[in-house]
């Protein structure tokens, strides 16, 4: 285990370098600069601001900077947002996209999850179709589309949550965007669950325990479930990374103070540190969920080794 | 014997297949009829995408023609105002308007103008002129508009706007999945044919691709090419290749071990040949359920796009640009919203059901 842990650590540096690395030289290959303002500011002063920044050494030599910086921890402060350094927008910012977005995998694995198994247990009836109905809808249906419609409903007609804002993190604030981003990503529980806890239905096993008259509940949540899990498992990973960095589009409708507002922002204003910042955080959680979806594989399913 | 055997191929049987879906048939269905609305409608409706009428921003969808007699009032005082005139009276009389108005110096009779100028009128006459010329009588026909969906803020038709919409996520969707289906398949080809070393850096820079936050990736393509609508085709086909190349390569890679290809080879085939003759027409199952799949997944990322205001630009509109738009306007016209998000919401599930459907009828196996 101490062997695999270490094995996987070793991948993931090479693979965080080389994400580094891309995005280092693609953001500052693109034209323009994080100090080209509509309007123009003197050259000298331009030049002045640049070289306090070192942006007027040789990309080559900011390349190393960054990434020595970046091995020591080191995020780099902001060029746009004024005074802030990268670490400390992330600070602010990212407990409540991570708020959010574990709230929202957490609704998205159980009712998702409950509803899969439903499906599959009551095949081709109508609760059945009901279930594909909302996952096909819900996969479909991008949260542009979604989350106005949420906020003219809820919000305007029924004026039951604020259409928009943080207020502190309230239940009714946050119940929206939680609702909204865990929209999609129950959907696709929903359908990979009903399809793996059908075909774990039919396994040899299942057949075995009905024979020796166990009860239904103990066959499915027992025996059945454990094996039919795993799909959603290795599914989580990912969504789960992807869902507490933070979704552009529901901060930018629910006006959510997160961290996924940056990534555009930041790419546009060519904010170089926030940008790479970002994809840098992007890619530990993706590597340290998947690392730990990984392990839960192993705990879940025996005859999965890891030397 | 060469009239008795007629030969059952793969897609005669996929059509066979797919005629049994119900839900595909009907969703292949509605796809055409989308199509052809974008194409007839914008044409029909009598407005042009781009034409604003001041006068009537924001009403809400009817059947009933504009203008409507309670605000021709309004209208006509307004009329009267910017030409500086007083308004004396007015009347309708077979179909005409006819304007009275008094002003304390002589009238211009080119005031008629006023009257063309605005939205409601056109074919106005000067009726008839007092001898001192300070009271002016003058005519106008009505000018009837229909707007089924109504008007955005802009006093645009939504209904011509919706569809000219259409004919741009559609657009974009069709060539930018053709881009990326192209790419991926001859990238993954030519990848999983060749082997080796090859193999091996070529997938690894799909995998470094992969791995790339795919957000930034877009806007990066974006940012480079500028706000260029036929250049964004390409940003978008480029990013989406990834997937399409793993298929085609796992694909490949089972293909060149069978016998009719190193029946090929032994018969002095060369390899550019075998790989456009004999391996990438045995794959076109898998490539046409995967452009299918991916034709949605394209519109939603242009719209994506425009909706964050990187893509589609003014005054052309997407889906996306519709949404955007209506989304800002919802709390005083939500038809604004509800409208375009009918019209892509639909499009989208009846493009996946025809993804479904295809996958069952070209992949029996994988039901």
């Amino acid at each position: 285990m101490l062997r695999y842990t270490l094995r996987r650590l070793a991948t993931a540096v090479p693979t965080l370098f080389l994400i580094v690395t891309f995005s280092f030289f693609l953001m500052h290959v693109a034209p323009g600069g994080p100090f080209d303002m509509e309007k123009g500011i003197p050259p000298e002063i331009k030049r002045n601001i640049e070289h306090v920044f070192h942006l007027d050494e040789p990309v080559w030599k900011q390349y190393l900077d960054y990434v020595w910086n970046l091995v020591h921890g080191d995020l780099g402060p902001s060029y746009v947002i004024l005074n802030f350094s990268v670490a400390e927008l992330f600070r602010i910012g990212l407990p409540i996209s991570a708020w959010i977005g574990s709230w929202a995998m957490v609704l998205a694995l159980v009712l998702g999850s409950t509803m899969g198994v439903i499906a599959a247990l009551r095949q081709n009836r109508w609760i059945d179709y009901l279930v594909i109905a909302v996952a096909t809808a819900g996969s479909t249906l991008p949260t542009y589309v979604t989350a106005p419609v949420y906020q003219l409903i809820f919000g305007l007609l029924l004026r039951m949550t604020p259409v928009g804002g943080w207020g502190d993190g309230s239940f009714s604030h946050a119940i929206g965007p939680i609702i909204i981003l865990s929209l999609p990503q129950l959907a696709i529980v929903a359908r990979l669950m009903r399809g793996s806890m059908i075909e774990a239905l039919s396994a040899h096993h299942i057949r075995t325990a009905n024979a020796m008259g166990l009860s239904d509940f103990s066959i499915v949540l027992k025996h059945a479930f454990r094996g039919a899990v795993l799909p959603i498992v290795s599914y989580a990973g990912p969504a789960a990374a992807q869902l507490i960095t933070g979704s552009i589009i529901v901060e930018t409708i629910f006006q959510i103070p997160g961290v996924g507002r940056y990534f555009i922002q930041s790419a546009l204003n060519r904010d170089y540190t926030l940008v790479m910042g970002t994809v840098v955080m992007i890619a530990v959680f993706t590597i340290v969920f998947n690392f730990i979806v990984d392990l839960l594989y192993a705990v879940i399913d025996p005859r999965v080794r890891y030397e | 014997m060469s009239e008795a055997l007629k030969g059952r191929s793969l897609w005669y049987d996929a059509w066979g297949r797919l005629k049994q879906n119900k839900a595909a048939m009907v969703s292949i269905g509605y796809i055409i009829l989308i199509a052809l609305l974008c194409l007839i409608v914008p044409n029909i409706t009598g407005h042009d995408f781009t034409a604003q009428y001041p006068a009537y921003t924001r009403q809400p969808p009817s059947i009933e023609p504009f203008p409507k007699s309670e605000t021709l009032d309004g209208e006509i005082k307004s009329v009267a105002q910017r030409a500086r005139l007083t308004l004396k009276e007015w009347h309708e009389q077979d179909g005409r308007f006819f304007v009275t108005v008094t002003s304390d110096k002589p009238i211009d009779e080119r005031v008629t103008r006023y009257l063309d100028r605005s939205d409601s009128f056109q074919d106005a006459k000067l009726e008839e002129k007092s001898a001192d010329g300070l009271t002016l009588t003058m005519s106008a026909e009505a000018k009837q508009k229909h707007f089924y969906f109504g008007t955005d803020a802009l006093g645009r038709d939504l209904l011509t706007r919706v569809f000219m919409a259409g004919r741009v996520s559609l657009a974009v969707g069709l060539l930018a999945g053709f881009v990326a289906a192209t790419i991926g398949t001859l990238y993954g080809a030519i990848s999983g044919f060749l082997g080796g070393r090859v193999d091996e850096i070529m997938m690894r820079v799909v995998d470094i691709l992969y791995s790339l936050p795919f957000t930034l990736f877009v806007i990066m393509l974006v940012v480079f090419f500028g706000r260029n609508f036929a250049l964004m085709f390409i940003a978008i086909g480029a990013v989406l290749w990834l997937d399409m190349s793993r298929i085609v390569r796992g694909q490949t890679l089972s293909l060149k071990r069978q016998e009719y290809v190193q029946a090929a080879e032994a018969l002095g085939v060369k390899p550019i040949g075998i790989l456009l003759r004999h391996i990438i027409p045995n794959m076109l199952g898998p490539i046409v359920i995967y452009i299918t799949l991916l034709v949605p997944q394209v519109i939603i990322l242009e719209s994506f796009l425009s909706f964050l205001g990187l893509g589609v630009q003014e005054p052309m509109s997407s889906w996306g640009v519709e949404i955007d738009e209506g989304a800002s306007n919802m709390e005083v016209a939500p038809y604004l919203l509800f409208i375009p998000i009918f019209f892509l919401s639909s499009t989208l599930i009846a493009l996946n059901f025809i993804g479904d459907g295809m996958r069952d009828a070209l992949d029996p196996k994988d039901r």
